[in-house]
C-alpha cells in the first residue's frame, strides 16, 4: 500500500530518507543543497527507491538531472504524483 | 528490513533465471540449501522446472516457480513484486538463462544476432536493475551472472554468443563498483564445457584440449555461484571467476 503524495508528508519520507543515506539530520531543510549534504548520485538513486516504495511514485533518470535542492525534489514528487 | 532470516541475511528470496535445468537448477538446489526460498524462473520447461522445486521442498526448502519470458519488461516487475510480497526483496539474483543460435558470422543473421543478445545481456541487464533498488535498501544483495570463457575467448559460430557473453562482463563490473559501498556484490562465472542440454551437441573432441580432460558438472559451475551468493563473499565484487578445467589457463 502507498501514501497518498502531500507536501507535508513527503517532505517527512524524504528528510527521513536523507538521513538514512547519511545526511547530517540538523543541515536537512528544503533549501538544503544536495552537494553540501554530501548526498551523492547513488544516494539519490536510494532515496527514489523510497518515494517509491512510500508514494508510488516513480522517479525516472532524467526527472532527477538538474535538481539541486531537497525543496526541488519535495514538489516533483508532489507534482508527479497527482 | 530489521528481520533476518535462517542464514543470518536480512529477510529476502534468491531469483534463478533459467533455473529448469543444468547450472540454473544446480544454483536453485545449492541456495535453497543456504536457506533461501527461491525463485525458479522458467520460459517453457515446466516439468524441469517443477521437478526442482519439488526436490527442493522434499527436502525441507521453499521453492517457488516463476513462469515467463525474462525480455518482457511488464511481467519481469510483475514477478519481482509477487516475490517481495511473499518472501521479501530479491537479495540473491542469479542472471543464468541464456541462448544459442550459432553460426559463422557471414551468415549470422540479424534475427540470431538480437535473439541471442536480447537474451543473454539485455535481459540480465533488465533483472539486474530491477532489483538493485531494494538491494540498495536493504544495504545487502548479491548479483552473479552466468558468462561464458566464449566471450574473453573466441569460438568460432558464436559471435553473437561471445559477444553478449563479454558484454555481462563488461556490466558486471561497471554495476559492482556503482552499488559496492552499499554491501551489493555484482560478480560472473565463466563456465568452460559443462555438461548440460545446453552443451549436448558439442563436439566431444574439444574434451582433449581441456587440462582437467573432462567436462565440468552443472554442480561445479554452482559452487562457485553459492560462494559469489554467500554472505562470506562480501569483499569479493566485480570479478569473474573462471571455472573450465584449466582451459583458460
Amino acid at each position: 500500500m502507498t501514501t497518498k503524495a502531500e507536501t507535508g508528508n513527503v517532505q517527512k519520507v524524504i528528510f527521513d530518507g536523507l538521513a538514512e543515506v547519511g545526511a547530517e539530520p540538523d543541515d536537512i531543510s528544503r533549501e538544503a543543497e544536495f552537494e553540501a549534504l554530501d548526498v551523492d548520485s547513488l544516494d539519490l538513486v536510494e532515496l527514489a527507491q523510497i518515494v517509491e516504495e512510500e508514494f508510488g511514485v516513480r522517479l525516472e533518470g532524467d526527472d532527477l538531472k538538474g535538481l539541486t535542492t531537497v525543496g526541488q525534489v519535495i514538489d516533483l514528487v508532489v507534482k508527479k504524483a497527482e | 528490513m530489521s528481520a533476518e532470516s535462517s542464514n543470518g541475511t536480512p529477510k529476502g528470496c534468491a531469483l534463478i533465471t533459467g533455473g529448469s535445468r543444468g547450472i540454473g537448477a544446480a544454483v536453485a538446489r545449492a541456495l535453497a540449501e543456504d536457506g533461501w526460498p527461491v525463485a525458479i524462473n522458467y520460459r517453457t520447461d515446466f516439468e524441469g522446472a517443477e521437478a526442482v522445486a519439488k526436490e527442493i521442498t522434499d527436502n525441507g526448502g521453499v521453492a517457488t516457480l516463476v513462469a515467463g519470458d525474462v525480455q518482457d519488461g511488464g511481467a519481469l516487475d510483475a514477478v519481482f513484486t509477487s516475490l517481495e510480497e511473499e518472501y521479501g526483496p530479491v537479495l540473491v539474483l542469479v542472471n543464468n538463462a541464456g541462448i544459442r543460435d550459432d553460426g559463422l558470422s557471414p551468415q549470422l543473421g540479424d534475427d540470431a544476432w538480437e535473439r541471442v543478445l536480447d537474451t543473454n545481456l539485455s535481459a540480465a541487464f533488465r533483472t539486474t536493475r530491477r532489483a538493485l533498488g531494494p538491494m540498495l535498501r536493504a544495504r545487502y544483495g548479491r548479483i552473479v551472472n552466468v558468462a561464458s570463457i566464449v566471450g574473453p575467448r573466441a569460438n568460432a559460430g558464436q559471435a553473437n554468443y561471445a559477444a553478449s557473453k563479454a558484454g555481462l562482463i563488461g556490466m558486471t563490473r561497471t554495476v559492482a563498483v556503482e552499488v559496492a559501498r552499499r554491501n551489493v556484490t555484482v560478480n560472473a562465472v565463466a563456465p568452460g564445457l559443462v555438461e548440460t542440454k545446453f552443451t549436448e551437441d558439442v563436439n566431444g573432441d574439444a574434451l582433449g584440449e581441456i587440462p582437467a580432460r573432462r567436462a565440468g558438472t552443472p554442480e561445479e559451475v554452482a559452487a562457485c555461484i553459492r560462494f559469489l551468493a554467500s554472505p562470506e563473499a562480501s569483499y569479493v565484487t566485480g570479478t569473474t571467476l573462471t571455472v573450465d578445467g584449466g582451459l583458460s589457463a
